[in-house]
């Protein structure tokens, strides 16, 4: 047994202090060595703190706070593995490591397999590629990637609601992730927003792209439109997201403020 | 016939420098036939092993009463069927008898501490230093023709100070002059030692068969008494035998009859040695030193267990593969080796062996992961009335430094290897199910990359070929998508891919779309696709691909490629499959091959 069970998630969410009263009192010493096991030494990547002074709403180069996150988009495009990319580039800028790209059979024939020359150049070399046959074995496989060391990030593309990825499977793969530190990132094809322990969750539109400035009626940059409905740390936002040259760039689109306010945050990668 | 060029070869060390060199050919002349008749039985009839060649049956080896009636090796089973009609055929199996050949190799090694395989049928053993020790050699000789004997084996030996003389002597030992069956050559200071057959009678050989046996030292002053060998006992090739007969040149001493300057320019180019004869020569006369590659014995690592009751339950067979995984850890632990390929073979009551075999992407000590990897095959067994007995091998190894150990508890913490990963999901998806993207130099998109698996060695070349280091720094080309950047990482982009634009996935099979153009050959308008309708705002194009002659049929079209863009922003490339004047079909289809981030 690597792996512990989910439900041994919900004695996570309590504080440090009690969980540490409990492992000195008599309230079962299994239990106590599960939590005990359930928290790491590290920082814990699930319950970041949280800056209440500064700007909480999200913006390129963050880092690496999200662990697992979902990105819903249709299966007629590639854009939510497009942006799911350029998002891991982001917070991951300079790793080197290889990544995992788990692909289920309805995602593989909706919307194709990866193609290395499109790639972005930093990610090329790198692409391990599982084709799974059904949900259950991608789930395995993107487990399995996160529990490993050597990756840098893992993509998961699938395609509907499988009735394998329930709350429960969602949430396992969010605590191995949190726990080897391996950011996931699960694009979903046509699905629906289920529920899901997904700490970031987008719902990615392709946007028109900026003209190019040597042929303006070709397509430009990808751009999409990424609607961040729900995040632990953040507020929810919309941005007009785009992968340039150097880095991710994002365009706030807020509809509280009456008018869209563009604001550029900008990460070399 | 001058003879110096055959003398002074081996000189004699001093008294207290390193020994002579003394080399044991053992010739086993009928190895095939041996092997058959001591597997089946000696019969008296004409037999033969047969061997099917590209013209049809060859005689690969016939026994003595086929040779008897003139059935020679090499001949068609026709022709030799027509000389000896009552003659019997089975077919023959070199795999086998290099097999045996090994076997035999290191069986010899009881003579010399190593030995050398001399296929198709000779051994060479170094028995430098040795004869002292069954007291001469001549008794020596005489020990190994009584124990090749005893084997069934028909052998000539032969003792020399290269392996050139020695296999000479093994095969044409009988065309000295003045030399019979079992006799010691000596040169040495003139004086004959004492003869082979009173030492073969002491040693008990069976009067009826002693195997020639052949001894000899060079002399320090000359004498060349190997002058008078055939050509062919240069091991030379046929082709270069026939070049000598040819010449004239019949016999080993011949050859110095010659101005060795006008043989080394003959074969000025050849750098074979079996088809350069003064190579050969000088390696006969230990000139020139003759490596040997020796033969050594590997033994698999294998653990097994015997069961005192027959298990049936996959839980206990569960158990036993953990035992036997730890004892095969232990095994390879102490080897330094870590194993590649894993077999698993259970024995069942009835006498069925049921195997599972395993590869791993790296060498592996790790008992867990091992058990882990054999539990996903382990439920599809028939145990039928019981598995009595399991074992557990790894054919193929690996060196493996000892390290620490891969605790669970570490495992636990920091996360298990890229290895452990691969291995864990190709068990489980299969290996064709995680590969790798692999670039190939074409010009045709599906084609321009490949999937490998990777399991298999990395294969570099492609890569290597393609890749060269990225311009050291390039003008920022603006509403290019993914350009390669001057901070970015040598090798990551080749320059094919840095001046093309090309999608992020590529379907499967290109779909057919309908298009409507604004003029014949213009840019597309608008096209359906998967009954959706998409207007094109932007697009770029065309840009042409043609197909690769070397490799399509002549009717292969071009394809015009398309980056376009939608309403809504997505952006797809699609082609139109050749152009209407080309005279390859009717009118081009348009297809969506890839879809852009």
């Amino acid at each position: 047994m690597t792996e512990p069970s989910p439900l041994a998630a919900f004695a996570r969410r309590k504080a440090p202090s009690s969980l540490e009263e409990g492992v000195g009192g008599g309230a079962g010493s299994d239990a106590a060595s599960l939590r005990e096991r359930c928290i790491p030494h590290r920082h814990h990547p699930l319950t970041p703190p949280l800056k209440r002074r500064g700007d909480s709403r999200w913006r390129p180069g963050l880092g690496g706070a999200a662990v697992h996150s979902e990105l819903f988009a249709s299966g007629h495009e590639a854009s939510g593995a497009g942006l799911a990319l350029a998002l891991a580039l982001d917070q991951s800028c300079g790793d080197e490591r290889p990544f995992l790209w788990v692909q289920d059979k309805a995602a593989l024939r909706r919307s194709g397999r990866p193609y290395r020359p499109g790639l972005p150049p930093a990610l090329r070399g790198r692409l391990i590629h599982v084709a799974a046959d059904s949900c259950e074995d991608a789930l395995f496989a993107l487990e399995e990637g996160l529990r490993c060391r050597e990756l840098a990030f893992v993509l998961g593309e699938l395609a509907g609601n499988p009735r394998a990825l329930g709350l429960t499977a969602s949430r396992r793969l969010s605590l191995v992730a949190g726990k080897h530190g391996v950011p996931l990132w699960l694009v979903r094809l046509d699905a629906v927003r289920d529920l899901s322990s997904a700490r970031m969750r987008w719902q990615v539109a392709p946007a028109p792209s900026a003209p190019p400035r040597w042929n303006p009626a070709a397509p430009g940059v990808p751009a999409w439109r990424g609607e961040l409905f729900r995040a632990r740390a953040h507020p929810p936002g919309e941005w007009i997201l785009s992968a340039l040259r150097d880095g991710l760039s994002a365009s706030s689109l807020d509809p509280s403020s009456g008018q869209s306010e563009v604001r550029k945050f900008t990460r070399s990668w | 016939m001058s003879k110096p060029v055959l003398s002074g070869c081996c000189k004699q060390p001093a008294e207290g420098a390193r020994l002579e060199p003394r080399i044991l050919s053992i010739w086993c002349a009928q190895l095939a036939i041996d092997r058959w008749q001591l597997a089946e039985g000696v019969s008296a009839a004409p037999f033969a092993l047969v061997g099917e060649v590209a013209q049809g049956l060859r005689i690969a080896a016939p026994n003595a009463a086929a040779r008897e009636q003139g059935v020679r090796a090499g001949a068609m089973l026709t022709d030799a069927r027509a000389i000896c009609p009552a003659l019997a055929v089975a077919p023959g199996d070199p795999a086998g008898d290099l097999a045996f050949l090994e076997r035999l190799a290191l069986w010899a090694q009881r003579w010399g501490p190593w030995s050398a395989l001399d296929p198709p049928d000779g051994v060479l053993v170094d028995v430098t230093g040795v004869a002292h020790l069954y007291g001469g050699e001549s008794a020596l000789l005489a020990d190994a023709a009584r124990r090749l004997t005893a084997r069934g084996l028909t052998a000539r030996l032969a003792l020399a100070p290269t392996a050139g003389a020695a296999w000479a002597l093994s095969h044409y030992g009988e065309f000295l002059p003045g030399t019979g069956r079992g006799t010691i050559l000596a040169e040495d200071g003139g004086g004959a030692r004492a003869g082979f057959p009173e030492g073969a009678a002491r040693s008990g050989i069976p009067a009826g068969a002693p195997p020639p046996c052949f001894a000899w030292s060079p002399s320090p002053d000359g004498g060349g008494m190997l002058s008078e060998l055939p050509i062919a006992a240069l091991r030379l090739d046929p082709v270069t035998q026939l070049v000598l007969r040819r010449l004239g040149l019949k016999r080993v001493g011949e050859l110095s009859g010659v101005a060795r300057d006008a043989l080394a320019r003959r074969f000025r180019s050849v750098r074979a040695p079996a088809a350069n004869p003064l190579v050969r020569l000088d390696q006969l006369l230990g000139r020139v030193p003759e490596p040997l590659l020796p033969v050594l014995a590997k033994p698999v690592p294998l653990v097994q267990r015997r069961l005192a009751e027959p298990i049936r339950h996959r839980s206990l067979l569960g158990r036993v593969v953990e035992d036997l995984a730890e004892d095969l850890v232990r095994l390879l632990e102490g080897q330094g080796q870590g194993a590649r390929r894993i077999e698993l073979a259970l024995w069942k009551v009835d006498g069925e062996v049921l195997v599972r075999k395993l590869e791993l992407a790296e060498a592996s000590r790790d008992a867990a992961h091992l058990v882990r990897l054999f539990a996903a095959r382990l439920d599809d067994l028939d145990a039928g009335f019981g598995i009595e007995l399991a074992r557990l091998a790894a054919p193929w190894c690996q060196p493996l430094a000892l390290s620490q150990r891969d605790l669970e508890a570490a495992a636990e913490v920091h996360g298990t290897s890229l290895a452990a990963c691969i291995d864990r999901l190709s068990v489980r998806l299969g290996e064709a199910a995680v590969r790798r993207a692999e670039l190939y130099p074409s010009h045709w998109p599906e084609r321009a990359q490949r999937w490998v698996s990777l399991l298999g060695a990395p294969s570099t070349s492609v890569d290597g070929l393609q890749h060269r280091p990225a311009p050291p720094a390039r003008p920022p080309v603006h509403g290019t998508l993914w350009v390669v950047g001057p901070g970015e990482r040598a090798g990551v982009a080749s320059s094919r891919e840095a001046g093309q634009i090309r999608p992020l996935k590529l379907l499967d099979r290109a779909e057919p779309i309908a298009v409507i153009h604004a003029s014949p050959d213009g840019l597309p308008r608008r096209f359906s696709w998967r009954g959706q309708v998409h207007e094109v705002l932007r697009a770029e194009g065309p840009e042409r691909i043609a197909p690769e002659w070397w490799r399509e049929r002549g009717g292969a079209r071009l394809r015009d490629y398309y980056r376009v863009e939608d309403g809504e922003g997505r952006r797809y490339w699609i082609y139109r499959h050749g152009h209407a004047a080309d005279g390859r079909g009717g009118l081009p289809e348009w297809y969506l091959q890839g879809l852009h981030a």
